[in-house]
């Protein structure tokens, strides 16, 4: 059984059939991509995945348990962070603040205390120092850049050491030197500390040099599955993207 | 800087202290100082809830309204005489409202942003029709008399004047400590993006529910004060629309979701108010002169007095910071250019 699998997973938004019995396996500390069409329900498959969209039909396992129903807090506590194609950080609040939105603070009382001691303060610096935001901890995320918003919203969900992160575009809109320091940061986390990746990517340079496994979806479902250089030469992608 | 600001406070807090007593010229001005400090503390607690979820409220005087009915009725149900007994029923108020909040807001909550405003306007209607109409708890039209303090009229204003300010000290301490907490900053995450704070573990609903309880707290404390001030209530002076109207336009203007934004903003507002219906009630002039008033802050400072100020504050900061870099950048130039010239 796989890491996280996806199982025949149905969901429509009225007449739209955004998956179609999709099915998607992610192998434990692999770097997976998952690329198609503009449309084809990848982002969707994310959402589904992490709760934020209810199925319709199918299931989806995470480490041998059903997590099909649960809500996006509960997928994010098991080990699943996920960032958004338009980035999703906390606009007015500082880019340090933004990252202690994410340590989780165990009752009442932990609540009530400051939202910044000196070790979650280290904890969050550690990871701003990773991305390379530092310097930027006390500015509102508002005035960072689209790259630099990426950036965070990645440090952010790395707060509760995720086992997967499903990344959506990460390379969207943002210029070459930040795209390969994306690609590094990828690549180090996977082979540092393990952590598996699903990433959703149009850029193909980007997705064939860092992916060890690549799906393709296509009207709601897979179409292929394998390794870049195959799945590049699929027939049926061909067809997919190029309409041939 | 630090010690300058906590000399600027300690020297505002005995100016604030010896008012009544040194300063206010007369009781009338006195009198304009106790409804601020009721404002202020109302709009500091509504600022807990609206101000950091961002969640507008406009039906809060639900909660001022039962305050105001908690302490005249039970000073009525218990016979309490006038003098500094009423006061004790200020935690029965907060706690009428703050047990009335936990439905009305659960239920207020289910919908978001606008629609959550619309359905607290709702509910404040809802409870001044209760109000009328309920006249076997109430009296209806015909309105609760509170009993009336033995003080004489040298003294009269001193102890609503303190007991109001204890408890807006009291907001401002709690406003503070949460803004500054972990439980403040997933009330911050919510106002700025709700799904995203919930799927990052904040408890988005609890956080909400339990923000505008406490919020709910201060506005029936407030609503009791008004009440055994002003010796009779009405179905449409405390379940009133003005009261909300107040309350948002204070905590607007003084800037939404800082912790001295209602504070200035009761400070302007509430005496202004009284000043121009003094001055030019008569005419019909005051509501549009204080109109203008709210438009020119407005447009000068669009986020409020408290944040458009900081952030003016801050770009000055910033310029001045690059000036001197540059101007000692240029200084060293200078340096090095004369010792090459003395050199030559």
């Amino acid at each position: 059984m796989s890491f996280l699998e996806v199982r025949t997973v149905s969901k429509a938004f009225g007449g739209i059939r955004a998956l179609d019995a999709c099915s998607l396996s992610v192998e434990q500390g692999s770097i997976t991509g998952l690329i198609g069409p503009n449309g084809s329900g990848k982002t969707t498959l994310f959402n589904v995945i992490t709760g934020y969209e209810r199925v319709d039909a199918g299931e989806i396992r995470f480490d041998g348990r059903a997590i099909t129903d649960a809500k996006p807090d509960k997928v994010f506590a098991l080990g699943i962070g996920r960032t958004f194609q338009l980035t999703r950080v906390f606009p007015r609040l500082t880019v340090l603040e933004n990252m202690h939105i994410a340590i989780p603070r165990k009752g009442i009382r932990g609540l009530l205390k400051h939202w910044g001691p000196l070790q979650e303060q280290r904890q969050a610096l550690d990871l701003l120092d990773l991305v390379g935001l530092t310097t930027l901890k006390d500015e509102p995320a508002s005035n960072l850049s689209y790259g630099q918003k990426k950036l965070l919203e990645f440090a952010l969900i790395l707060v509760v050491q995720p086992q997967v992160i499903l990344l959506d575009e990460p390379a969207g809109g943002v210029n070459p030197t930040m795209v390969n320091q994306m690609a590094g940061l990828i690549r180090t986390l996977n082979e540092q500390k393990g952590i598996t990746f699903l990433v959703v990517e149009h850029n193909m340079e980007f997705v064939m040099g860092l992916c060890h496994m690549v799906n393709v979806m296509h009207r709601g479902t897979t179409i292929a599955k394998g390794a870049p250089d195959l799945v590049r030469k699929n027939p049926a992608v061909l067809e997919a993207y190029l309409g041939a | 800087m630090k010690a300058l600001r906590t000399l600027g406070l300690l020297a505002l807090l005995a100016l604030v202290l010896v008012f009544p007593v040194l300063l206010s010229p007369n009781n009338a001005v006195t009198d304009m100082a106790i409804f601020t400090l009721i404002y202020a503390m109302a709009a500091t607690g509504w600022n807990i809830f609206s101000g950091y979820t961002g969640y507008i409220s406009i039906g809060h005087a639900v909660y001022f309204g039962l305050g105001a009915y908690t302490m005249a009725l039970a000073c009525q149900h218990w016979n309490f005489p006038g003098g500094y007994l009423p006061f004790l029923l200020l935690p029965l108020a907060a706690l009428v409202a703050g047990v009335f909040a936990i439905p009305l807001g659960f239920l207020a909550l289910r919908v978001r942003r606008y629609a959550f405003a619309v359905t607290t306007i709702a509910l404040m209607f809802i409870f001044q029709l209760l109000a009328y109409n309920l006249r076997g708890i109430t009296n209806g039209s015909n309105g609760v008399f509170l009993p009336q303090p033995p003080w004489s009229a040298d003294v009269f204003d001193l102890p609503f004047y303190y007991v109001t300010l204890a408890l807006l000290l009291v907001s401002l301490g709690l406003s503070w400590r949460v803004r500054h907490s972990k439980y403040g900053l997933g009330l911050l995450a919510i106002r700025d993006d709700e799904d995203r704070a919930f799927g990052l573990g904040v408890k988005t609903g609890s956080y909400k529910l339990v923000a505008y309880v406490v919020s709910a707290l201060f506005a029936g404390m407030a609503g009791a004060i008004f009440a055994y001030f002003i010796g009779i209530i009405y179905p449409q002076f405390t379940f009133d629309p003005i009261v909300d109207v107040n309350i948002t336009t204070i905590a607007f203007l003084g800037g939404l979701g800082t912790l001295a934004g209602p504070l200035v903003g009761a400070v302007l507002v509430v005496p202004l108010q009284q000043y121009l219906t003094v001055e030019f009630g008569g005419e019909s002039l005051n509501l549009v002169l204080f109109g203008a008033f709210l438009l020119v802050i407005f447009l000068v400072l669009p986020r409020g007095i408290v944040p458009s100020l900081q952030g003016k504050w801050s770009a000055w900061k910033a310029t001045r910071a690059k000036a001197v870099r540059l101007s000692s950048a240029a200084s060293k130039e200078q340096a090095v250019l004369a010792e090459r010239r003395e050199r030559l």
